[in-house]
């Protein structure tokens, strides 16, 4: 440390930052709570004015009611906490406790914005409500009849069966084929160029091609070549068929971007040990690849479940068709919102899964030296 | 005949030649120091010898069998010239005994209960048979690269190559792994390191080589090429060297 003496440069000073005041922020907080009180009330009584005119009377349900009307008293506490902080920063600050002053007003903003959080929610809850009532319940009735979906619920789950059978095999069938042809893509050396030209025109041929047009040629197509195998063929097989061609190129981009993303030197390391070409991607190279790239071929798996809907185009009566029988002898899409729920409960959970996966490869790759 | 001889060997990355013309002969038992300035080609030719690069013109031949040139079983080459690199390389998805007793059991068809007995024996020599079952990642940069030379030597290699195996190391990581090179060299291993450990060098070798601009510009015993270097640029470097307070 220099004497200031010795120092031609004046030190220079700081002059402390007083604390943001949060007075009208927690107030605007308050107000809003007060509102969404108001609004809250306003539109369960809506609703319960439907129920009578619909002749639906049931204590559970007018418990629920109150239920959900006395749910945004919650705002109060926040909002309240936010507006006693603020004062209490204002009091500190006139006493010249800046940093307790700072605390006082970091606490009201934090309090504040926490109401603000849960009343855009309850907002956006609010909206859902007003408009699955409008109309007399049109919306709720359209999409969300509950006898028709108990009706039809076997039927529909028994179609579901045909989806999940259908994306198993072509899942399976496109993890190893999306390897072979992304394998063949990077073989080395002249001699297999055609080859890694004819797997390059097959990935760029498929990504390109929606996989409807491709379930519509080889569903309605090979049946009508009259070729013994293909004609005596079941429609699902074929199904399974498009299904692992189109996603057979997709999961091998990605087993492509995860087999060159393995440094050479582990190449080399293989190699150098007197390793065979085929042995050194067997025992080295692909165990770690496909490590990385769980991810991304879960996502495409994830894809392909959905795109299995997409088989009705051919005839399979897979749950989406059933649904879509149904609607039609109904004239109401109950049936089909079954379905989508059913989607939805297979799909959250893998979709979690990746996340997990993704999560555990970013915690190993911070802790990796 | 010579253990390995090699001939005016030229290697070239596109338009950069990097091997100039290197001649170099190896007795059985003995180990050779390559020594020089960064980009001298050291790597490259330690590369080419077990048939990592392919070599452009000349050859390289081992107990008189040429090993470069088209038509070489290179996978029966690297049973018998094993490399070391300087960045280890292990597999990090097996553990340390799998490792070593990857390439024995594959290549070698060694059965597995064989394999594994000769890993932990070659472990236990190295004072690391309780890591057998850990991952490369759990171990440490000198631990990891005596695994490296062990996975090496368990393919019981003729000549074993060592690409600069300390550089990536903390310096008090360097002496376990240049002990392991000392009793190797003891046992009359057969050694051709590219390195910049001076010190080491002067000590064990049987040979040093001064590299520069991709050709063997000085080779000699040790006393005389680090005491009595003849050309200019090997008086240049070595005092350069000095200098950093590394010799």
């Amino acid at each position: 440390m220099m004497e200031s003496g010795s120092n031609s440069r004046e030190a220079r000073r700081r002059t402390p930052t007083p604390p943001r005041d949060g007075f009208r922020f927690a107030l605007g907080a308050l107000v809003l709570a007060l509102l969404l009180i108001v609004a809250t009330a306003a539109v369960m009584w809506g609703v319960k004015q439907t129920m009578t005119a619909n002749n639906f009377r049931a204590l559970w349900a007018d418990g629920v009611l109150v239920l959900l009307t006395l749910v945004p008293l919650g705002l109060l506490r926040p909002a309240s906490r936010s507006l006693q902080e603020s004062r209490a920063a204002r009091l500190a600050l006139q006493s010249e406790n800046l940093i307790a002053a700072r605390v006082h007003s970091s606490e009201a903003h934090t309090w504040a914005w926490f109401t603000l959080g849960y009343a855009g929610a309850l907002v956006l809850f609010l909206l859902f409500v007003l408009f699955f009532i409008a109309n007399n319940v049109a919306v709720g009735r359209t999409f969300f009849q509950l006898e028709l979906i108990r009706n039809s619920f076997g039927l529909i789950l028994q179609a579901f069966w045909v989806n999940v059978v259908i994306f198993l095999f072509a899942g399976v069938f496109s993890l190893i084929w999306g390897l072979v042809v992304a394998i063949a893509k990077l073989l080395p050396g002249k001699p297999a160029q055609p080859i890694r030209f004819i797997a390059t025109f097959y990935t760029d041929a498929f990504l390109s091609l929606p996989s409807i047009i491709v379930i519509y040629l080889i569903g309605f197509g090979l049946p009508l070549t009259g070729i013994g195998f293909f004609r005596n063929l079941p429609l699902e097989a074929l199904a399974v068929l498009a299904l692992t061609l189109t996603y057979g190129a997709y999961m091998a981009e990605v087993y492509r971007a995860g087999l060159e993303s393995i440094h050479p030197s582990q190449w080399a390391a293989a190699r150098s040990l007197g390793l065979s070409y085929g042995q050194t991607l067997r025992f080295v190279v692909v165990p770690q690849a496909v490590r990385r790239i769980v991810p991304p071929l879960l996502n495409n798996f994830i894809g392909m479940q959905k795109d299995t809907a997409l088989v009705n185009v051919v005839g399979v009566i897979d749950a989406f068709n059933q649904a879509r029988i149904i609607a039609s002898n109904d004239f109401n899409l109950s049936a089909v919102t079954t379905v989508a729920i059913l989607f939805i409960l297979i799909t959250i959970p893998q979709t979690r899964l990746v996340d997990r996966l993704v999560e555990r490869d970013r915690a190993r790759f911070r802790q990796g030296s | 005949m010579s253990f390995l001889k090699i001939r005016n060997v030229h290697k070239r990355f596109g338009a950069n030649e990097v091997l100039r013309g290197i001649n170099l002969t190896v007795e059985e038992h003995q180990v050779v120091c390559l020594i020089g300035p960064s980009g001298c080609g050291k790597s490259t030719l330690l590369r080419c010898i077990n048939g990592l690069e392919e070599i452009q013109a000349g050859e390289i031949r081992l107990h008189g069998d040429r090993i470069t040139g088209p038509g070489v079983d290179l996978n029966a080459l690297r049973r018998d010239v094993g490399i070391v690199f300087q960045s280890f390389n292990l597999f990090p998805h097996m553990t340390v005994l799998q490792n070593i007793t990857l390439a024995p059991t594959q290549v070698l068809r060694m059965p597995e209960p064989e394999a594994q007995a000769k890993a932990l024996a070659l472990l236990k020599r190295i004072g690391l048979e309780h890591k057998a079952q850990a991952y490369p990642d759990q171990l440490s940069g000198g631990q990891q690269q005596r695994v490296a030379i062990v996975r090496a030597l368990a393919m019981e290699p003729m000549l074993l190559l060592l690409d600069e195996i300390t550089s990536a190391l903390d310096p008090e990581l360097v002496s376990e792994v240049l002990n392991l090179l000392r009793e190797l060299a003891r046992e009359g291993m057969t050694m051709i390191l590219a390195t910049h450990e001076m010190g080491f060098a002067k000590e064990v070798a049987s040979k040093v080589c001064f590299m520069y601009g991709g050709v063997v510009h000085e080779e000699g015993p040790p006393e005389q090429i680090f005491t009595n270097p003849q050309h200019e640029r090997t008086q240049q470097f070595l005092s350069s060297i000095i200098e950093a307070g590394r010799l």
